[in-house]
């Protein structure tokens, strides 16, 4: 006995794809993509198109310039990408690294391209942070922005007589 | 000596199987391990700014230092023309390999960042020992393999002496790079000395030996295949030849320390002063050293396998433990910033460490020692390693028909 | 390709001399810094060499205003974790054990000229700069702490926990080892470390300089009053000097 389903799987399978494949494109947009946070400012250090290519090299190329040769030009410096493209959204909030709503997580994400930067980096501008929910670190013992305060020094630096 | 046929072993048993889910059971303990230290950061394990390698580092050494001794057998017979040892030559060298790569996985796990492995790979800082040695251990590999080649297939095996030669000399300098990581620290006083990277090799002859023993009656006695008195008594004297060349190495290293005042304030640690360090030091002279040549030597033991068993172990043992008085006690004793002053700081200058193992740290270094027993456990199984017969009648190149 | 006409020329010529008369009225003020302020795009040189000068007569037993500094300036939190924690300068008691004589003076990275911890390194990540100072580039550094067991002065600390909201002068992350940057980042901006500027504000102990400039105020102090090296004998030859010890 042939089932309903035996009868119509083509025509099934052929359905249950166009419903995964439409899953993945923007409502707003025409194309499938991410959706990428505005940044302040008109235009990038370098046309979109080109960014899109070889920001990585431009990035890998400064931070050897600069640990190893001094060189602190800002035009590709991380710290400057970040103090534009790192911005507060309309709710005041800033979105944290591995969130949708980060600018180089955006992308990120959606290629599933993992990067590493931002388990040194500051992922937001030093005025932002503060701003908006924090993530707590993994297992690190009550962090709380403490830093190591005089009394507290004194303490660890007093030696027995 | 008949000729000697090689085939692999069945390996169906329930023992066997059982044995494997031991390992594997390990291993997977491991893996947890280093995936646990790695995602909290060290800061759940016992190494810290004062220690910085711990008991990770003291298998992994262990298990470096002994695979290149492993390959020794092999070395005899190819290099040194001992026809007695050529029957044991394939499982000397895949044993060799076996025991490098659990040394090594346990070392990269516990690296701060092994996902930059690759960058370890390909960018390297020849001034380096720890370079060099990254090229040494991957050369290892490959030049052991070449060699095995040459043992197991005809069509190449007049290269088998080219080979032998080479795999003995590369061991020869990836035991010496190894020794060297700490000879070459100027900074501590418990290491800066020549004498580490040729200690080091001696203490590859032994380790090697111990482990190869324990390996090779485990498997004749598992898998009920005749192993003969000739080739046991071999290496038993053998091996009481290593084990009494660390003793004379380790009398050596701190007679000489003891000569100079300098080093007064360490040797006094390790030797008499420094607590756990201080009993684990003697406990390595007498359990890794002297009792273990009193069981090879003693006359009426000579024909007892079990004597040479547990001879076997306790070196191991000792060898463990020589690798921690080394590298956790070369950490505990304080540098000596200011001689002739005390001196005390927040960071904890001229006081003695203390180390407390954890757990994962355990399991890691466990389970580089599973990886190499399931590694070649596996093989014997894969490849024709094992002599059919290793019996006097067969295997001994001086039997009297 | 632009080509001069006369006209261009005599611009230039009035704008050279209106620049030169401007640099040397302005250049004494510059030379008054203790440092010269490099140009973001140039590369450093070994022209110079940076070092530091510590007169242990003047620092105070009780003080730490440096390793409070340092620890704001770079952003180094702790964790109630002595072991563990991160430390790139500590203040060290000294007791003499023959005269019982007891002093204190700060300990950080010596910025040797043939440091041990860039000898060791497998993949180069620690390294000096041709200016002297020794630096860890945190993007190769592969967390093996060999460079640890190298240093006579145990100046580095490895980061054992997941680090966040790091200054962004001073990117730090678990599993990489790091130690006093001589606040490079301050240093090529023209200005004094931040121990320096923090111990001038009371004790005045500590300077900073070019010690290859025997007109700078260090060369010329260690010049009169001499300097010691710790650990002079492992012929490392650091760049921070010690009076008094």
């Amino acid at each position: 006995m042939v089932s309903w389903f035996q009868k119509n799987l083509q025509k099934l399978m052929l359905v249950a794809t166009v419903m995964l494949l439409a899953t993945s494109v923007n409502v707003n947009a025409e194309v499938v993509g991410p959706t990428v946070p505005k940044g302040k400012g008109e235009q990038c250090v370098e046309p979109t198109d080109v960014m899109r290519k070889d920001h990585m090299e431009f990035m890998k190329h400064q931070r050897d310039e600069t640990m190893h040769n001094g060189i602190r030009t800002k035009k590709h410096a991380l710290k400057e990408c970040i103090s534009c493209h790192v911005q507060e959204d309309d709710k005041g909030q800033v979105a944290r690294f591995g969130e949708d709503g980060h600018f180089c997580s955006s992308c990120h994400n959606y290629a599933g391209v993992n990067i590493d930067c931002f388990q040194c980096h500051a992922d937001r501008p030093q005025e932002l942070i503060g701003k908006g929910h924090k993530i707590k670190p993994h297992h690190t013992a009550d962090f709380k922005d403490k830093t190591v305060n005089k009394e507290m020094l004194q303490a660890l630096t007093k030696v027995s007589k | 000596m008949k000729l000697i046929r090689y085939s692999s072993i069945d390996g169906n048993s329930t023992g066997y199987w059982g044995i494997m889910a031991l390992f594997a059971g390990f291993i997977l303990a491991a893996l947890g391990s280093s995936y646990y230290m790695e995602h909290h950061g060290h800061y759940v394990t016992g190494m810290t700014n004062q220690i910085v390698w711990g008991l990770p580092h003291v298998f992994a050494v262990f298990l470096i230092v002994a695979a290149s001794g492993a390959l020794n057998i092999a070395s005899i017979a190819s290099v040194f023309n001992k026809k007695a040892y050529k029957p044991l030559a394939r499982l000397s060298a895949v044993l060799a390999i076996a025991l490098l790569a659990g040394g090594l996985m346990v070392l990269v796990l516990d690296l701060g960042r092994p996902d930059r492995l690759i960058i370890a790979a390909t960018i390297y800082n020849f001034k380096s020992i720890f370079a060099w040695n990254m090229i040494l251990y991957s050369g290892f590999m490959g030049i052991v393999g070449v060699y095995i080649w040459t043992m197991m297939d005809n069509s190449v095996g007049k290269y088998n002496r080219v080979a032998g030669i080479s795999a003995f000399v590369w061991r020869l300098l990836l035991t010496t790079g190894t020794g060297s990581i700490f000879g070459f620290l100027v900074a501590r006083q418990g290491y800066d000395a020549a004498i580490m990277a040729p200690m080091f090799v001696i203490m590859s002859f032994a380790f090697g030996l111990a482990i190869f023993l324990l390996v090779l009656m485990s498997l004749y006695n598992g898998t009920q295949r005749e192993l003969g008195d000739a080739i046991v008594l071999r290496l038993r004297k053998l091996l009481g030849v290593f084990v009494a060349a660390i003793l004379y190495f380790v009398a050596v290293f701190h007679l000489t320390n003891l000569y100079a005042t300098e080093h007064h304030g360490v040797e006094a640690f390790i030797l008499r002063d420094g607590g756990i360090f201080t009993q684990l030091f003697w406990a390595q002279v007498v359990v890794g050293g002297l009792i273990p040549l009193a069981l090879i030597y003693a006359p009426m033991l000579q024909k007892c396998r079990k004597s040479l068993g547990l001879a076997s172990v306790l070196v191991v043992v000792g060898g463990l433990i020589q690798m921690y008085v080394i590298i956790i006690g070369g950490q505990a004793y304080p540098l000596e910033l200011f001689p002739g002053m005390e001196v005390s700081s927040s960071f904890f200058d001229g006081v003695v460490n203390s180390y407390s193992p954890t757990l994962p740290e355990l399991m890691l270094g466990l389970g580089g020692v599973a990886v190499s027993l399931i590694a070649i456990t596996l093989a014997v199984k894969a490849l024709d390693l094992l002599p059919v017969s290793m019996a006097d009648a067969v295997a001994d190149p001086h039997h009297k028909d | 390709m632009k080509i001069e006409n006369s006209t261009d020329t005599s611009k230039r010529k009035f704008l050279g001399g209106a620049a030169l008369t401007a640099g040397i009225v302005i250049a004494p003020g510059v030379m008054l810094q203790t440092v010269q302020a490099k140009p973001d795009d140039q590369a450093v040189t070994n022209k110079v060499r940076w070092g530091m000068l510590i007169d242990t007569n003047k620092c105070a037993d009780d003080c730490t205003d440096c390793v409070t500094a340092c620890n704001t300036e770079q952003g180094l939190t702790g964790h109630n974790r002595p072991e563990t924690d991160v430390q790139f300068i500590r203040k060290v008691k000294l007791k003499d054990k023959n005269t019982g004589h007891v002093k204190t003076l700060p300990v950080m990275c010596q910025h040797c000229e043939t440091a041990p911890c860039v000898d060791v390194c497998p993949t180069g990540a620690s390294f000096k700069r041709k200016d002297g100072i020794v630096l860890v580039d945190k993007h190769i550094c592969i967390g093996c702490r060999y460079c640890m067991m190298a240093c006579p002065y145990k100046a580095r600390s490895f980061v054992h926990e997941d680090v966040q909201d790091q200054k962004d002068h001073n990117p730090r992350g678990k599993g990489t080892v790091e130690s006093c940057t001589m606040c490079v980042h301050k240093v090529d901006k023209g200005e004094n470390p931040a121990c320096v500027t923090a111990c001038n504000k009371e004790h005045k102990a500590m300077y900073f300089g070019d010690l290859n400039d025997a007109n700078s105020e260090i060369s010329k102090r260690l010049k009169e009053h001499g300097g010691k090296q710790i650990r002079a004998d492992l012929g490392l030859n650091p760049g921070v000097r010690y009076q008094g010890v």
